[in-house]
């Protein structure tokens, strides 16, 4: 199955889930607290969601390593390659 | 039969005007591998410069010997069919791929890693250990994170970092994948690793420092992203 296909299973299940309890002729409905937390679900999940998106893609921003290091040695090696290659007979 | 570790590595360099950069990538990489021991070879498919870098490439091999390094000339490819020519006279039982533009820094860790785990595949990330970036703004770190981020979210690839393309593979793993893989440019190193979870495959990870470009201009604009999003839509519905 593709990754579409999961999240649309995932969704149908959940959200039909939802929907039965949240539509349920009044016998059948859950007691009230529980009818109060349940009908905005769905969005209070997507708020979550990004909540989480945000805070998860800003700590990654804030922690990306910059390879200083890395960079000056590159120099150095380029450096060292440029004399060597015109040691063995490379001409641009 | 159990797998074997490395015995010769064939690195495939396609380039597209990089003259400046790849007598420095085939130094580095000479050195890299003969320092350690490993046997290698350097595959180079130009797309037609117009800059004159088959001329260079022809004098490496003059250099090295033509058993080290090999350069073809192909016109108007993507990188898929540079891969697939280049594995064809490819002699090596593991192929390296990456970009001759001087942005990976080439590192050992690769062949190492991949003996340590007997992975399938080794991937380059720029996102954990002490990997990183250099000479990136805000702005390109940001969409870098925000791109990985919705990549994990819609893919779950179990790799961590999907678009750098600094690997090591196989060399049956790779014609394997290369047999399934549809799409084009980077979407199809993303691809790749998708696939390759799929097909049960076991990669192993390396951080890389992805030094940007010596020579030459990177590109990140508002076309990247949108062909980005496309492509990561395409295989979130196909995948």
């Amino acid at each position: 199955m593709t990754k579409l296909g999961q999240w649309l299973c995932g969704l149908a299940l959940l959200g039909s889930a939802w929907a039965a309890l949240a539509l349920a002729p009044p016998e059948l409905q859950p007691p009230a607290p529980v009818r109060q937390a349940l009908l905005p679900l769905p969005f209070y999940l997507l708020v979550a969601f990004g909540c989480y998106s945000l805070a998860t893609v800003g700590y990654r921003l804030a922690t990306f390593n910059d390879c200083e290091e890395a960079a000056a040695e590159l120099q150095e090696h380029i450096k060292a390659a440029r004399a060597d290659l015109h040691r063995r007979g490379l001409r641009l | 039969m159990a797998a074997r570790g490395p015995e010769r590595v064939s690195v495939l360099l396609p380039t597209y005007n990089e003259r400046d950069n790849l007598p420095l990538v085939v130094w580095l990489l000479a050195r890299t591998f003969s320092e350690s021991g490993i046997d290698f070879e350097i595959i180079i498919i130009d797309d037609g410069s117009p800059d004159g870098t088959q001329e260079i490439a022809q004098q490496l091999e003059k250099i090295y010997g033509s058993d080290k390094i090999v350069s073809w000339s192909l016109f108007l490819f993507s990188s898929g069919t540079a891969y697939i020519h280049g594995m064809k006279y490819a002699t090596g039982n593991f192929i390296v791929i990456m970009d001759a533009d001087l942005s990976h820094h080439v590192r050992l860790l690769y062949v190492l890693k991949q003996k340590e785990g007997n992975f399938d595949i080794v991937s380059g990330t720029r996102y954990k250990g002490n990997g990183g970036v250099y000479g990136w703004d805000l702005k390109r770190k940001l969409i870098s994170r925000g791109a990985n981020f919705l990549t994990q979210v819609l893919l779950r690839p179990g790799a961590s970092d999907l678009t750098g393309s600094f690997r090591l593979y196989r060399k049956e793993v790779l014609q394997k994948l290369m047999e399934k893989c549809v799409s084009k440019g980077y979407v199809f190193q993303m691809e790749m690793i998708v696939r390759a979870r799929q097909l049960g495959y076991t990669i192993g990870e390396v951080p890389i420092s992805f030094v940007d470009r010596v020579y030459g201009e990177s590109k990140l604009g508002g076309n990247e992203i949108v062909s980005f999003l496309k492509g990561l839509l395409t295989l979130f519905a196909t995948t």
